[in-house]
């Protein structure tokens, strides 16, 4: 953490960014170049997400990474009005979102590309990819026009 | 041998300027042994839970340390919302086993002096996944959110049936001279109060509280030489499902299905048998999903039951008659144990101007995370 981080002074001044572990560098170095992958057995298909070394339905080591067309819709959602911390305050009122991907994974992401009133159940989505502080991006969505 | 729970204590809840984590657990502790008739010495088991505001790596030792025991079996238990009733199963077990005659379960919290609620609000949203939750600003009434859309989406699930349980509850609060949300709440008050995270609005939150409780769980032998009051520890059950909002298997049907069927088992009982429930209601969305996951009421019929008065006193279903999380006071683990010293209250006779008539047996539920973990019980007058 560098003299110049805001949160250095304040962990909750910054918003979090995501803490990468050796399960998950593919998956941001992915993020990183604008493509979403998840993981699907080789074994028994299974489809999960977040990435680990093993598949949790038949326990087969070392599950394929896979690319994901970005399409999906969503499952559930909020608006949130009151922010977790300082650092989301001036980001309210944003929707937060379940978002199923077509490919069988689902994702926690932020509704972009609209105000947060257009979110509803059942909306189609596409991935995009918001810079982070410090390198890397994070998958969001916004309302996919067919 | 047959383990009862013995004794039972709360301290004053809400805020206590002044107050701190392990006294707040002492005071709980002292009291509920009282109760039991028992003295400190003569506790051979200890289980406690977690603290935001003083927290520690093995916080039964500081407990232990403090209250000036050294119990031959001791251990602190983390399962959020869930734990207090996940220590009255284990404390029943360590009983059963022969391994404790007395456990003493003890949990306590200055969330409110020690946190603020500016504090509480952050430090639990860190309960978020590092990666793929807490960079998205989910708040834990966001997650709680979530759940509360789909269930409207699939379960027909109102903003009114949601204000129903909070204004009821809010009535129950009214009757117990400790609570610390006793002013009254209409359903007006209610359905316009500011935003949290649409469609939960501020009195479909829990209250950030200061307050601590206290049970005894002893072998049925002991409780019968000491007191007069011991309740029966008729069933209990498990279930834990996931941890983080993303990954949770269904937005309207939790591990208190699987919880509760067990627990139902055990002590050879059904929903219709049970006359007072003490359900974990961190949000009104929680109960009203958890009512209806543990089968009191068929899909998508509690809402209009609770508008119906169904959680009322004299209603099919009297629940969280001390007021819950939402009126009473949470104040973490100890927020869930409130529940249950309410359930033995009743038991007891002891529940005053709550007291719902002829109590005999009683349903308490926790569920700690995203409706992750969950464990039920089921107690009886003895």
């Amino acid at each position: 953490m560098s003299a110049t981080d805001p949160s250095a002074k304040d962990p909750m001044a910054a918003k979090p960014v995501p803490l990468v572990t050796a399960d998950t560098r593919a998956f941001w170095d992915a993020c990183a170049e604008g493509v979403l992958t998840y993981q699907r057995c080789a074994a028994c298909g299974h489809v999960q997400f977040p990435p680990r070394p093993f598949c949790t339905e038949c326990r087969a080591a070392g599950p394929v990474t896979e690319r994901s067309a970005g399409l999906g819709a969503i499952h559930s959602f909020t608006i949130v009005h009151r922010a977790p911390t300082p650092a989301f305050k001036a980001d309210t009122p944003y929707a937060l979102a379940l978002v199923d991907f077509d490919e069988g994974f689902r994702l926690m992401v932020n509704l972009r590309g609209c105000p947060p009133s257009d979110a509803r159940i059942g909306l189609r989505v596409r991935v995009l990819f918001e810079p982070l502080a410090g390198g890397g991006a994070l998958p969001q969505v916004r309302p996919l026009v067919e | 041998m047959t383990p009862v729970i013995s004794g039972v204590a709360d301290t004053a809840v809400g805020r206590l300027d002044g107050s701190g984590c392990m006294a707040l657990h002492a005071e709980a502790a002292s009291a509920a042994l009282a109760d039991a008739g028992l003295r400190a010495d003569e506790v051979d088991g200890v289980l406690c839970a977690y603290s935001l505001a003083e927290p520690h790596l093995m916080l039964s030792s500081v407990f232990n340390e403090y209250f000036g025991i050294s119990p031959s079996y001791s251990a602190a238990v983390q399962a959020g919302g869930a734990t207090a009733c996940a220590l009255v199963m284990q404390a029943a077990a360590l009983v059963r086993a022969g391994i404790c005659r007395n456990v003493l379960a003890v949990c306590a919290d200055n969330r409110l002096t020690g946190l603020g609620r500016n504090g509480a609000v952050a430090a639990l949203a860190e309960v978020g996944h590092p990666q793929f939750e807490r960079p998205y600003g989910m708040s834990i009434p966001a997650a709680y959110a979530l759940v509360a859309r789909r269930c409207m989406f699939e379960r027909g699930v109102t903003a009114e049936h949601l204000a129903a349980i909070s204004v009821t509850q809010r009535g129950h609060a009214r009757r117990h001279p400790k609570a610390q949300a006793r002013d009254p709440l209409t359903m007006e008050q209610a359905l316009s109060a500011r935003m949290i995270a649409d469609p939960l609005r501020l009195f479909d939150c829990c209250l950030v509280s200061d307050g601590g409780a206290a049970l005894v769980i002893s072998a049925a032998d002991v409780a019968a030489d000491r007191t007069d009051h011991a309740v029966s520890i008729l069933g209990y059950g498990q279930m834990n499902t996931h941890e983080h909002a993303f990954a949770m298997p269904s937005l309207t049907d939790f591990g208190c299905r699987q919880s509760a069927a067990q627990a139902f088992a055990m002590a050879g009982l059904t929903p219709a048998d049970i006359d007072v429930a003490e359900i974990y209601d961190s949000f009104t969305i929680t109960l009203l999903a958890e009512l209806e996951s543990i089968g009191f009421f068929p899909k998508g019929e509690a809402g209009p039951a609770i508008l119906d008065g169904a959680l009322e006193l004299d209603g099919v279903l009297p629940c969280n008659t001390h007021g819950g999380l939402l009126s009473y006071g949470h104040s973490g683990a100890a927020g869930g144990m409130f529940h249950i010293v309410e359930a033995v209250r009743q038991l007891r006779g002891e529940a005053e101007a709550r007291q719902v008539a002829g109590a005999e047996t009683a349903f308490v539920h926790g569920d700690g995370g995203i409706l992750s973990a969950h464990c039920s019980l089921i107690l009886g007058r003895a």
